[in-house]
């Protein structure tokens, strides 16, 4: 197995040393150090490799906009070594043989950790469980469950559903989505959908169901993790509850750290998305709440689409936005730059932590002499103008076209292989 | 200009140029009976989505007057209807030389879209998207209000309007409250809490819940038309209530100015939100509004398609 050496590379922040990859692990760390290959990681930071919670790769079902393959090599190219696959597949992955399926085709790419979720309730319908316990003990070894792209809106499914995970470490991830609050809700409601006359989509709607869920949490002493939370009202209430020592998570994804609802007067859909984008005070929300622990994570909710569900009326467009390749730069504009964050944190936010709340004991380790080397390599100091066009996945809807984001992933090692070397999937 | 999307884009200058044209062109038809050449040998398509009869008539007997060949398409029972999407149903018209196209579609933004996509390189027109925006409507309003308060020339600055109604989900609503504060006048909201969008506030207009208070003081009153189906959404308890507190009648046409009008975009509910009295009495100008939208639309495709000043 080739042996890596990253000169002079800042470890999560610190000053520059090297660190040898070997067979598969953190060798050694120190200075001097040499390998059969070696990377010049001057200005360079290394971070453990990045575990997303929210990930559609949309296989089976929708091989047009992603594969278990493709959305691997997005991954690894956004400095990612484990996603979690979301479970509204088609079939949905709402028992063993598809969460094994989605587990397998991950193993067979072997550029990430996949890890199915599994459905909450039997096809997505919230209205009889799946059989979470046969997905937590089938080879996939799920333990986080979702109903992602719909909310589990009966209150006593969502109760039974907390508890019963609990037999095997099992967390329920919600979309916090008041359905009949958001009949045909097309955008954030505030004052820019009242004059684009697209139908509203009130922040009470998150809230209503974040509010209800961490009470029904606390009631059974549950874990419950909140997917994307996006306004300054579902922040106030997280807050409050982890005050309550309530076991509750929460993820941000990296959008609605950074873009506004403002976005939609051009009515381009390729800023449609659920969670909605919000206004600028929710922003400064949600980054404030990033920054103290509030928010747990930062989760893509990487959402490819084809173009034909994108290059449409807004109303007619499919919600969602890919993510897993600009993440790491988004969080670095909105967070490091800003000095909400410093790397250790970021750290944190999206490898250490993630792996914690999806509990995969092989991800999201500190880089000390013998954890797995599951390492991103990111060059901070570089500039990059995003391209529809360039995107490793399979699909081009990324609101970021146009933008110039600080930082480059540099390599990305996945089991002390490289998935990513100079910036270019290997 | 090139598209027609949103009165917002709309100066002082261009609205009263749109005017002025439609006031030269009705002229020149002689109330609307003859038949003028500047847009001979350009297509304009009238690409409806939602069921109009009178916005596609008045589009397509303003194209007509100004001798231009006019295409009809409607939804139903074409391609549309068996699932082609607005693009390729753009690329289409496109490919067979649309010179403008004029959309009526139920998505907000869609004529945004098809303006701005690369799908085309005509022409659009809004003519009503969703609950956003129906420009030609606002102007033809505009150009009644003109006639009747200001004897046709100008702007309307210091007139107060009066618009009563489901302000929510009116395009006309939009319209007419970029355009009208455009020229000066002074715009008044009346609408149940339920039927006015979030940040109403924000709209530089006057927002009241009660239509008698509105009516004192206007020189207009614009009532919107309101469906049936929204009592079921619970935006209000019952028809009966809804007419009761914001229903125009004679008395409450009293409480206007002296010489105040009525508008009516159309297709009315005699008896819901305008009784019969009223829209037929000497102060109700709804049928004008007809002929004065043919007048507002040659005008916009003559400005549009570029038509020769000298054959006006």
């Amino acid at each position: 197995m080739t042996s890596y050496v990253l000169k002079n590379v800042s470890i999560v922040g610190g000053t520059a040393t090297d660190l040898l990859i070997n067979d598969g692990v953190i060798a050694q760390i120190g200075d001097g150090l040499n390998a059969d290959q070696v990377i010049d990681a001057k200005g360079c930071i290394a971070l453990p490799g990045l575990v997303d919670l929210h990930t559609h790769l949309r296989e089976p079902g929708k091989e047009d906009a992603e594969t278990v393959l493709s959305g691997s090599k997005a991954a690894a190219a956004g400095g990612f070594t484990s996603v979690h696959a979301m479970a509204n597949t088609n079939p949905v992955a709402d028992n063993a043989g598809v969460v094994e399926q989605v587990w397998r085709l991950g193993k067979e790419a072997g550029l990430v950790d996949v890890r199915p979720v599994g459905a909450v309730t039997k096809g997505l319908e919230g209205v009889t469980l799946a059989e979470l316990g046969t997905m937590a003990d089938s080879a996939a070894g799920v333990r986080v469950f979702s109903d992602d792209g719909k909310c589990v809106h009966d209150p006593v499914i969502m109760r039974r559903a907390l508890e019963y995970v609990k037999a095997f470490d099992g967390v329920i991830a919600q979309h916090a989505q008041e359905p009949q609050l958001t009949d045909g809700a097309q955008m954030n409601e505030g004052i820019i959908s009242g004059q684009l006359g697209l139908r509203g989509w009130p922040a009470v709607a998150e809230e209503a169901i974040i509010a209800r869920d961490v009470l029904l949490a606390s009631h059974v002493d549950a874990r419950l993790h909140i997917c994307h939370l996006s306004t300054a009202g579902s922040v106030e209430i997280i807050r409050w509850a982890k005050s309550r020592g309530i076991k509750v998570t929460a993820e941000v994804t990296p959008h609605h750290l950074i873009l506004t609802d403002e976005l939609a007067t051009s009515y381009n859909p390729v800023f449609k998305v659920n969670p909605p984008l919000r206004t600028q005070a929710d922003v400064e929300a949600v980054r404030a709440g990033l920054a103290d622990g509030t928010i747990d994570i930062v989760a893509t909710d990487h959402a490819p689409h084809p173009a034909q569900d994108k290059d449409c009326e807004w109303s007619a467009a499919a919600f969602g936005m890919t993510g897993l390749e600009t993440a790491l730069q988004v969080v670095h504009a909105t967070m490091v730059k800003t000095g909400l964050l410093n790397w250790e944190q970021v750290a944190d936010r999206m490898s250490y932590a993630p792996a914690q709340i999806g509990r995969v004991a092989t991800q999201g380790q500190a880089l000390v002499v013998g954890a797995p080397a599951h390492i991103a390599l990111f060059d901070p100091n570089t500039e990059v103008t995003i391209t529809a066009e360039n995107s490793v996945s399979a699909s081009r809807n990324t609101p970021f076209a146009g933008y110039t984001l600080p930082g480059t992933v540099r390599a990305t090692f996945f089991d002390g292989k490289p998935t990513v070397l100079d910036g270019k999937l290997v | 200009m090139k598209h027609l999307l949103s009165t917002a884009d709309l100066t002082r200058d261009d609205a009263i140029l749109i005017l002025d044209t439609a006031n030269q062109l009705a002229q020149a038809t002689g109330q609307g009976v003859g038949k003028l050449p500047p847009l001979r040998g350009r297509t304009v398509v009238n690409l409806f989505y939602e069921d109009s009869t009178r916005t596609r008539i008045s589009f397509e007997a303003a194209a007509k007057r100004l001798s231009a060949d006019v295409i009809n398409f409607a939804a139903k029972g074409s391609s549309v209807s068996k699932g082609e999407s607005l693009k390729d149903t753009a690329l289409t018209l496109e490919a067979m030389g649309a010179d403008a196209i004029v959309l009526r579609h139920g998505s907000s933004g869609a004529a945004n879209t098809l303006a701005n996509s690369g799908w085309i390189s005509g022409s659009v027109v809004n003519a009503g998207d969703g609950t956003h925006e129906h420009p030609t409507q606002a102007l033809l309003d505009a150009y009644t209000l003109r006639r009747h308060l200001r004897a046709g020339a100008g702007d309307l600055a210091g007139a107060t309007i009066t618009i009563v109604g489901d302000i929510l989900h009116s395009r006309v609503a939009r319209s007419n409250v970029h355009l009208l504060k455009t020229l000066g006048a002074n715009v008044r909201l009346v609408a149940p809490p339920t039927l006015l969008p979030f940040g109403i506030d924000t709209w530089g207009a006057e927002v009241s819940y009660d239509l008698d208070d509105a009516l004192v003081g206007a020189d207009a009153v614009m009532m919107l038309r309101i469906q049936q189906e929204r009592m079921n959404a619970a935006y209000f308890p019952t028809i009966h209530e809804y007419s009761q507190r914001y229903g125009l009648n004679q008395a409450r046409v009293n409480l206007m100015n002296q010489g105040a009008i009525v508008m009516h975009p159309g297709p009315m509910n005699r008896g819901v939100e305008i009784t019969s009295e009223v829209a037929d009495s000497p102060q109700s100008v709804i049928v004008e509004q007809v002929t004065n939208g043919v007048s507002v639309r040659m005008a916009v495709l003559y400005l549009m398609l570029g038509g020769n000043e000298a054959t006006v």
